[in-house]
């Protein structure tokens, strides 16, 4: 909402300068966002050219003789076709920032003639987009004088953005209520006479719509003369952003930005028959006033007569009735709308005007009325004219909401101490009825104010205008103790997976919720109901199933920066199914070329291999032990999704129901259809599966029981199949003495001819910890041939002579 | 004894000439050796008249003595000569640079950081942290927070919605959405906790637009308070605090202005004072305010939603954006980076993982 300052003074009578004013709209909650004082203009000045001769050197140049009203001509150089003799216009002197051709004059050299400035057309001052010559003023232009006063460029314009609960301050009449409200000036009513009808409507208007239009007001104007407003309505117009246009249609929206009434004018003799507010024919025609054609829903409104649309109601009036200069007869339609069906409308078909933007918030309904008068007097007084009878179809809704006030409740609610009496002042200033009945009160809303329903919003009323600064900061009390654990297990968790994995040198990233459908068909998504109905750009279409492959596409971005080697996790959600209930908590995370746990690429002390499925493993399960879990009780299997590389990828569980994650290099087709290139591998940790851990009694940890007995270590080496599994080994090594084995450990592998094809050699360092005394050869011959044996039987290997 | 004598003098100068301990070994060996010199003349004692061992006896013992002593020290000589002459070969470049830890290379984002700060703080005032999910309800992101249906205020949230599901028995279709605001977890944490509430919400938001200053997705924190005494006055120190202790300022000016949002009632943007003349921006002085929230009194009509009468309960609530204030901290000029993992910028931007903000140690370095 723009407007100017000299306009706001029109409504209220105010010594206040500009800076106080701003500061005021700021603090009562009509916040000011530009304010443009116009400095740029205050430079230029009437002149009025003595003589114009042909430039010596150049055909369509002249050189002026320019009077600024200290009797020193001026020398301009000039190349406008209107600069001629005895022309009065706008100069600008060496030295001048001129605002629409962004440029500081300089005293210039054209073609061998000096010239001390310029003659300037109203492109150059912004005020249109004329540039067909130089601005040529009536005669009676004082000359050397401000041409910014003269102009009307001198009027600081304010910006204010007006919250969607505040319609009320949509017209400049609104705002000088707030802040005479505030301690700002005296309102001077604006004085609105019925005009005397001297003839009846010829048109008339039935409503066919009462759920949309409760109420109508229409006056007919006989023998107007149209033609350009006048110069102060134009300067205002032009000053807010708005294109004047024709005095009829000015008036309208000069009404709209005054008093916040939304007004719409009919050339009367282009109204075929009577005007009817009626829902629309499906497919329905309306070229509207924006020279634009549309083809109506049947849940839109208009105002039609034999012809057809005339009006799509509430919003834009239609071309074909539309004022022009040759209008001599006009309808003047003051009328209400349902806000809801006049949003939607607007929404539904793309169009903003300042009308919808004020009935959409709701326009005061007690004005309506008064509004026909007002334009009707308008129009009479800058067109002429004899206005009909005005008719009042339907019936003006009064909202007569009262509220009962409890005075306290302003302290309850801010802490502010407000006595009965100011905050009775307030209210009252405000425009609210207020019957005084001890501490409660009863107020009555003003039909202006549809955003005020209850106590609280009485409040914020009185809040505002005594003054928001006053209220003191108060500590909040302590809630009397120390804080307990604030965290729950699955924050606790992602805190833990992040830490843990920053630490194994990985970076954290954080890339968005949404993906590609190609991309989210990969890794098990791209299904109807993760998809959005309105995504920002196809890319960003889906709800992500894994966090795969975003990291894997970073990875790649990085790669093709030149940052190849990059490890990258997120801990974040994955989503299974457009409800609240279906996102899922995960931990990601992405290697790619050399990016190990040591660092990567090449160096002296050994270079970096490239990342394997291994390293994936390691990654996922530190994520497991960050988050708690004892993972030796975990399974490894490779049944993997088919993202994966189905030989080098695992999944990682509890039992066959809980799957804690999944880890591995990729398929080549995912890679592929990614377009991912590059050693790389990645795991995904589902935090939400990991169960909660058991509430323990106490934190007391179990005895620790140190032996002082030397343990005793002992490597026997197997060759098996290759496709045996090493955890099998494991497994049937450490079972054979559960008390004795305290640990088995893989320390070589080995593959080659010597051994036969598809076979594989594994050598484990088992550590034997005697109970209380130390063992005998024959004990450890014993364990040592249990220990053959179970590894012999269940992996069908043999021991390595 | 003059043989004696010349023996010990020659056996003496053989020790001290001695190059190393195999050389010294060998005179040992050639003098106290089973068939050492010494050794040979010990074993001539036993001839010897009682009177001539009595001589010779302490003689040899004596001389036995001086030899194995003198061998005992140079042996003792000539390895401190062999260490110190391995330890020369023994040199290496320690100017040879080693590689970085993994838990110094590695880093945590920038918002993951900020968000364990604001828990930290939080965590002091006596609030715990509560989350939603990002995939939402139109009840819990607008309906229960006071939105009606048709509002402009729901326009103004550019909301992503997921396609309308089949009609349910009531003939309604439902259409959920990606939230807007952190809001709703007010409404899922009134259902779930009885008053007195005090929480932090930080999470992900998303909103369908994007420009240099917008991403599609981004970061709120949300807080709320609710019992039966909570004011715009607690509020006011609540979000003052809250600024000292984040931005890590001893002063901050704060200006409330009255302003609207749905669910708070009185509602009012927060600006803070700074000086944005430089290259940083810096809190608590300068002219220039900056809009860093909005907050306000719980809308009667919110309470409701969450099963509680307004005339008893009260309560405030805020939310900020924590992109922006992690911006405004710690100086990323721009907020579509937080998002597109360039390895290059999290390195930069990104926090080591051992740096854990905590009150007691500092919430930065």
């Amino acid at each position: 909402m723009k407007f100017t300052l000299s306009w706001l003074k029109d409504h209220l009578d105010t010594d206040a300068s500009l800076d106080q004013i701003v500061e005021a709209l700021t603090m009562i909650g009509l916040e000011v966002e530009e304010v443009d004082t116009r400095e740029a203009f205050k430079p230029f000045t009437i002149a009025k050219v003595l003589s114009a001769e042909k430039h010596p050197d150049a055909d369509k140049l002249k050189v002026l003789s320019v009077d600024v009203g200290d009797g020193k001509p001026i020398q301009v150089v000039c190349g406008a076709p209107n600069a001629r003799e005895g022309l009065i216009g706008a100069f600008a002197g060496a030295g001048t920032y001129v605002p629409g051709i962004d440029v500081t004059l300089s005293v210039g050299n054209i073609r061998g003639v000096e010239s001390f400035g310029m003659m300037c057309s109203e492109r150059e001052l912004e005020l249109s987009e004329d540039h067909d010559g130089i601005i040529d003023l009536p005669a009676d232009a004082p000359v050397g004088t401000s041409f910014a006063d003269y102009a009307g460029l001198n009027d600081p314009i304010i910006e204010i953005g007006i919250t969607p609960n505040r319609p009320d301050a949509l017209g400049v009449a609104g705002i000088a209520r707030d802040l005479e409200a505030y301690g700002i000036g005296t309102v001077k009513p604006v004085a609105i006479a019925e005009p005397k009808g001297t003839f009846d409507n010829p048109i008339s208007l039935t409503i066919e719509a009462p759920e949309f239009c409760p109420a109508f007001g229409l006056t007919y104007v006989k023998g107007v003369k149209n033609g350009p407003s006048p110069k102060w309505m134009q300067q205002r117009l032009k000053a807010i952003g708005l294109r004047p246009i024709s005095a009829l249609v000015d008036i309208t929206n000069y009404v709209t930005f005054d008093l916040g009434r939304p007004l719409h004018v009919f050339d009367a003799d282009k109204v075929m028959g009577n005007l009817v507010v009626r829902g629309a024919k499906d497919g329905e025609a309306f070229k509207g006033l924006d020279g634009k054609d549309y083809k109506l829903a049947s849940s839109v409104y208009v105002i039609g007569d034999d012809n057809g649309a005339e009006s799509l109601a509430g919003i834009m009036g239609g071309e074909t009735s539309g004022c022009t200069d040759e209008t001599v007869n006009v309808l003047v339609e003051s009328a209400l709308w349902d806000p809801m069906i006049i949003a939607r409308t607007g929404r539904d078909m793309g169009i903003n005007t300042d009308a919808r933007y004020r009935f959409e918030r709701g326009v005061d309904p007690a004005f309506m009325e008064a509004g026909l008068h007002h334009a009707t007097n308008l129009v009479m007084e800058l067109c002429g004219g004899e206005p009909s009878t005005s008719v009042i179809t339907g019936k003006v809704p009064k909202p007569e909401l009262v509220i009962d006030f409890p005075l306290s409740e302003t302290k309850r609610l801010t802490g502010l101490e407000v006595s009965n009496e100011r905050s009775i002042e307030i209210l009252q200033s405000l425009g609210f009825g207020v019957s005084v009945a001890g501490d409660t009160i009863q107020v009555a809303v003003p039909s202006w104010r549809p955003d005020v329903f209850g106590k609280a919003d009485l409040v914020e009323e009185i809040m505002r205008i005594y003054g928001i600064d006053k209220i003191q900061s108060t500590p909040l009390p302590s809630i009397g103790a120390i804080s307990k654990r604030i965290l729950t297990n699955d924050q606790t968790r992602r805190r833990n997976a992040k830490r843990g994995l920053a630490s194994r040198g990985m970076l954290e990233a954080i890339t968005w919720s949404f993906i590609a459908e190609d991309h989210a068909k990969l890794f098990g998504g791209g299904v109807p109901e993760l998809k959005l109905a309105n995504p920002i750009s196809t890319d960003m279409s889906d709800m992500r199933p894994s966090l795969l492959p975003g990291l894997m596409l970073a990875a790649q971005r990085n790669a093709d920066k030149g940052v190849g080697d990059v490890a990258l996790f997120e801990v974040s959600h994955t989503f299974e199914s457009d409800t609240p209930e279906t996102q899922r908590s995960c931990a990601g995370g992405i290697r790619r070329g050399t990016a190990g746990l040591i660092g990567s690429g090449r160096d002296w002390a050994g270079a970096a291999g490239n990342v394997d499925v291994q390293l994936a493993k390691a990654d996922a399960l530190s994520v497991l032990e960050a988050c708690g879990m004892n993972i030796s009780n975990l399974q490894i299997v490779t049944d993997t999704p088919k993202w994966y590389h189905p030989g080098r990828s695992g999944r990682i569980q509890m039992g066959p129901k809980i799957v804690l994650g999944t880890f591995g290099e990729f398929h080549p087709m995912t890679l592929e259809a990614l377009d991912v290139s590059g050693p790389i591998c990645g795991f995904e940790i589902y935090l939400d599966a990991i169960p909660a851990p058991k509430a323990k009694a106490t934190k007391t940890k179990p005895a620790l029981v140190l032996s002082g007995l030397q343990a005793v270590k002992r490597d026997f080496s197997f060759v098996l199949d290759k496709s045996q599994e090493v955890a099998k080994l494991l497994r049937a090594a450490n079972g054979a003495d559960k008390k004795l084995i305290t640990n088995v450990s893989v320390f070589d592998i080995f593959e080659g001819p010597s051994l036969g094809e598809d076979k594989k050699s594994v050598a484990i360092e088992v550590t034997l910890q005697p109970k209380d005394k130390t063992f005998t050869d024959e004990e450890i011959e014993a364990v040592s041939a249990k220990i053959i044996a179970n590894v012999e039987k269940s992996t069908g290997g043999t021991l390595r002579g | 004894m003059s043989d004696l004598k010349q023996l010990e003098a020659d056996i003496l100068t053989a020790i001290e000439t001695a190059a190393d301990e195999a050389a010294l070994e060998t005179v040992r060996i050639e003098s106290l050796g089973k068939k050492g010199s010494i050794s040979l003349q010990m074993k001539t004692l036993g001839k010897m008249t009682p009177e001539e061992r009595q001589v010779m006896g302490p003689a040899l013992n004596s001389l036995k003595n001086s030899v194995g002593d003198a061998i005992a020290s140079r042996k003792e000589v000539l390895k401190r000569a062999a260490i110190e002459e391995r330890l020369k070969t023994e040199k290496v470049d320690i100017t040879l640079p080693v590689r970085q830890s993994p838990s110094e290379a590695g880093r945590i984002h920038p918002i993951s950081q900020v968000i364990d700060e604001i828990t930290a703080i939080f965590s002091d005032m006596g609030f715990a942290i509560a989350e939603g999910p990002d995939v939402e309800t139109d009840y819990y992101n607008f309906t229960a927070l006071n939105f009606p249906e048709g509002h402009p205020a729901r326009e103004m949230h550019d909301t992503f919605f997921f396609n309308e599901k089949e009609a349910d028995e009531n003939g309604v279709k439902v259409r959920n959405l990606l939230r807007t605001h952190t809001s709703p977890v007010q409404i899922r944490t009134m259902e779930n906790q009885e008053p007195p509430i005090r929480i932090a919400i930080p999470g992900k938001t998303y909103r369908c637009d994007s420009d240099p200053t917008h991403t599609p997705m981004f970061h709120q924190l949300e807080g709320l308070v609710i019992d039966k005494a909570a004011n715009i006055g607690n509020l006011k120190w609540v979000l003052e605090e809250f600024c000292k202790a984040f931005f890590e300022v001893d002063n901050i000016n704060m200006r409330f202005r009255p302003s609207f949002f749905p669910f708070t009632e009185p509602s009012m943007e927060v600006d803070i004072q700074c000086d944005r003349s430089g290259n940083e921006v810096k809190f608590g002085e300068g002219d220039d305010w900056m809009e860093i929230l909005g907050c306000g009194m719980l809308h009667p009509n919110v309470l409701r939603s969450g099963g509680l009468d307004p005339d008893v309960y009260q309560g405030f609530a805020w939310g900020i954006g924590i992109d922006r204030i992690a911006m405004l901290k710690y100086g990323m000029p721009d907020l579509r980076a937080f998002f597109d993992a360039d390895a290059r910028w999290l390195s930069h931007y990104g926090f080591r993982p051992l740096d854990v903000p905590t009150l007691f140690g500092g919430l930065s370095r």
